[in-house]
């Protein structure tokens, strides 16, 4: 059999891709390091954006804003892994129950549902309410849209995990929340931490559903990057770009080493 | 001696498949009780059952004279010994073996040392800190039975624990097995497919084909006095044949052999007409090609202690014999034609 390397037009179709994905990250990166306050010139090596992104004008409002989307990601992580892992467990442990496949749309529906739309619906239910948008609404709506991507990992470990370690737990005198404190979600647990980090990383990085929900004076760092590049795009946006994007393949990387070592020793 | 389980009419649906048909029996407080039968039978779910894994469609479970009906697992003092042992692998070998006595309220003193005892009874001493994952398939095996033994359940529920071993590490703990069942007083249900498993180890059997008891006995009784067509030929090997009854009176029947020869034999049916005839292999002897029954030797298949013949009756029905391969013994020719001669008590006519 030929290798896919022999596919014709392999070669092109690869580089075309890697580029369209690639050449503006590492761009921004390298300008993040640029020593000119053009952002097309370069000016040589420096650090000074950096620098400016914790000591320059907007250091104070970026500052807020990141604090907003790390405390939101952390609630709303949390929340939604824990709803998450209780639905998993009531969905493939729970045996079969009326409206199954139902519940299981539901709970993956926000994946296929245009962003778009969600925002929009969530904006207006929260009117509908009388709910005033800030840090509120943003933390409901994190915290729901989470939910599936939260429930996908965990859903898949227990999944592969047999039943009859939790019936031999019951047959050993332990109750059902000790059988399931004890056995199962150690076992699980590779499956839990990679839904946090996933979660996580998506409330992180939201934009259009936050964008609607926030109110006025109410920022998320991917927010008030947009405020502040609308204005024109200075250098310090590519350095909080480049922070952003270290901040999330670490916790990429960190998920898939977890689950990794989870599933060798199962 | 009381009764550590009855099991009382105990029918088990699934949907629209019945897995049990109203399963009736008595398990003596201290026996090795087994449940003999061919995959599917119904074997596990009836342990199950028993463990409170699985809801009774109808009928009742008595433990100990107790209706367990409604009792969650944790609440009925039975371990089971799992067919893939369901080791918890997150956790040491001790603390596997630990578990239940924890769950049982132990303090952490007594329960360590409760459970390096048990680990010292199955020779694992040496293992206590390791995980499940670092142990062969036969240490596996006596964790698990350390685990279920360790908070001295009345009753252990044992499914398959063999199956997974090679020849020589079954046949060593079917006598430790035993051993420890005698040394503990502890009622085992054993369950297995291997019918040379439960002969060697069972007080009593229960013999079951697709979710029915087709006999329950001792080892002896059930090779020895098989009721049906079904036990006579899964216990061991058995030539049936075809017979005419003539007469029966007081459990004992006279039957007419294909070739016209009448012999007298023990029976399991009152009834006449036609009816299969039990003959283990090794209850007939060779003798002349005289008298009524003679067969021509087809195969000879050597089995070390003993010699395998598949011979064909005059009448055309296959009948097996086995002799002892021993050093006096002249190995038939393929294509001889000899008698056959049941020996006194060796047929028994069965039931359907
Ligand atoms: N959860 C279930 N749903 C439907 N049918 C089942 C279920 N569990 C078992 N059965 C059926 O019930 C019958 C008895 O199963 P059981 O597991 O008790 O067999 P067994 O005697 O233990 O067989 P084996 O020796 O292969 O383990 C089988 O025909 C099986 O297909
Ligand atoms: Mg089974």
């Amino acid at each position: 059999m030929k290798g896919v390397r022999h596919y014709p037009g392999f070669l092109a179709i690869t580089v075309l891709c890697l580029v369209v994905l690639y050449a503006p990250l590492l761009v921004i990166m390298a300008y993040s390091f640029n020593g000119s306050t053009s952002i097309t010139t370069w000016g040589g090596l420096s650090l000074h954006w950096y620098v400016d992104v914790f000591t320059g004008a907007e250091a104070a409002r970026f500052g807020q804003a990141a604090w907003n989307s790390l405390t939101i990601a952390v609630i709303a992580a949390t929340a939604s892994t824990a709803i998450a892992t209780a639905a998993a467990v009531a969905m493939i442990r729970g045996g079969t129950f009326r409206g199954k496949r139902a519940t299981f749309a539901l709970i993956n529906m926000p994946l296929m549902v245009p962003e778009i739309v969600t925002a929009v619906a969530t904006l207006i239910f929260f009117a509908m309410i009388g709910l005033t948008t800030g840090y509120l609404t943003i933390l409901i709506a994190h915290v729901t849209f989470c939910i599936p991507f939260a429930y996908l990992p965990i859903a898949a470990r227990l999944q592969g995990i047999e039943g009859h370690y939790e019936q031999a737990a019951r047959d050993l005198y332990a109750s059902r929340w000790q059988a399931f404190r004890l056995i199962l979600l150690p076992l699980m647990a590779p499956g839990v931490v990679s839904g946090y980090l996933l979660a996580f990383i998506i409330s992180l990085d939201d934009f259009i559903i936050t964008n609607f929900v926030k109110g006025a004076g109410m920022e998320t760092l991917p927010t008030a990057i947009f405020g502040s590049v609308k204005q024109g795009i200075k250098p310090n946006i590519m350095a909080i770009s480049t922070l952003m994007l270290v901040v999330s393949i670490l916790f990429v990387a960190l998920s898939y080493l977890i689950n990794r070592k989870g599933r060798r020793s199962p | 001696m009381s009764d550590a389980i009855d099991i009382r009419r105990v029918v088990k649906r699934y949907g629209t498949f019945t897995a049990l048909h109203g399963v009736s029996l008595t398990i003596r407080d201290n026996e090795f009780f087994t449940l003999l039968g061919p995959s599917g039978c119904g074997k596990t779910t009836l342990l199950r059952m028993i463990a409170g894994f699985e809801d009774v469609t109808q009928g009742e479970i008595l433990l100990f004279g107790q209706n367990i009906a409604g009792l969650e697992p944790d609440h009925r003092p039975v371990n089971t010994v799992f067919q893939n042992y369901a080791l918890f692998p997150h956790m040491s070998v001790l603390d596997n073996v630990a578990f239940g006595l924890k769950m049982k309220g132990m303090a952490a003193g007594p329960r360590r040392a409760r459970a390096g005892k048990m680990l010292e009874m199955v020779h694992l001493s040496a293992f206590a800190d390791r995980l499940p994952a670092q142990l062969s398939g036969g240490q596996q095996q006596r964790v698990a039975l350390a685990r279920a033994l360790a908070p001295e359940p009345r009753v252990l529920l044992l499914d398959e624990p063999l199956s997974a071993l090679d020849l020589k590490l079954r046949q060593a703990m079917r006598v430790e097995l035993k051993q420890l069942q005698e040394d503990t007083g502890i009622t085992f249900i054993f369950v297995t497919h291997d019918q040379e498993e439960a002969l060697t180890m069972s007080d009593r059997i229960a013999v079951m084909s697709a979710g029915h008891v087709q006999q329950i006995g001792s080892a002896r009784d059930i090779y020895e006095a098989p009721v049906n067509r079904f036990v006579a030929d899964f216990i061991g090997e058995t030539n049936l044949l075809e017979v005419e009854v003539a007469s029966v009176q007081a459990g004992m029947a006279r039957v007419v052999l294909p070739g016209g020869q009448q012999v007298t034999c023990p029976s399991a049916t009152d009834t006449l007409g036609r009816h299969a005839l039990s003959i283990r292999p090794e209850r007939l002897s060779l003798i002349a090609a005289e008298g009524d029954m003679t067969a021509t030797v087809e195969r000879v298949v050597y089995l070390g202690t003993d010699l395998q013949l598949l011979m064909r009756l005059d009448g055309g029905a296959d009948m097996q014999v086995r002799i002892q391969n021993s050093a006096r013994t002249d190995v038939p020719q393929i294509g001889a034609r000899l008698g056959l001669r049941i020996e006194e008590g060796a047929a028994r006519l069965l039931a359907d």
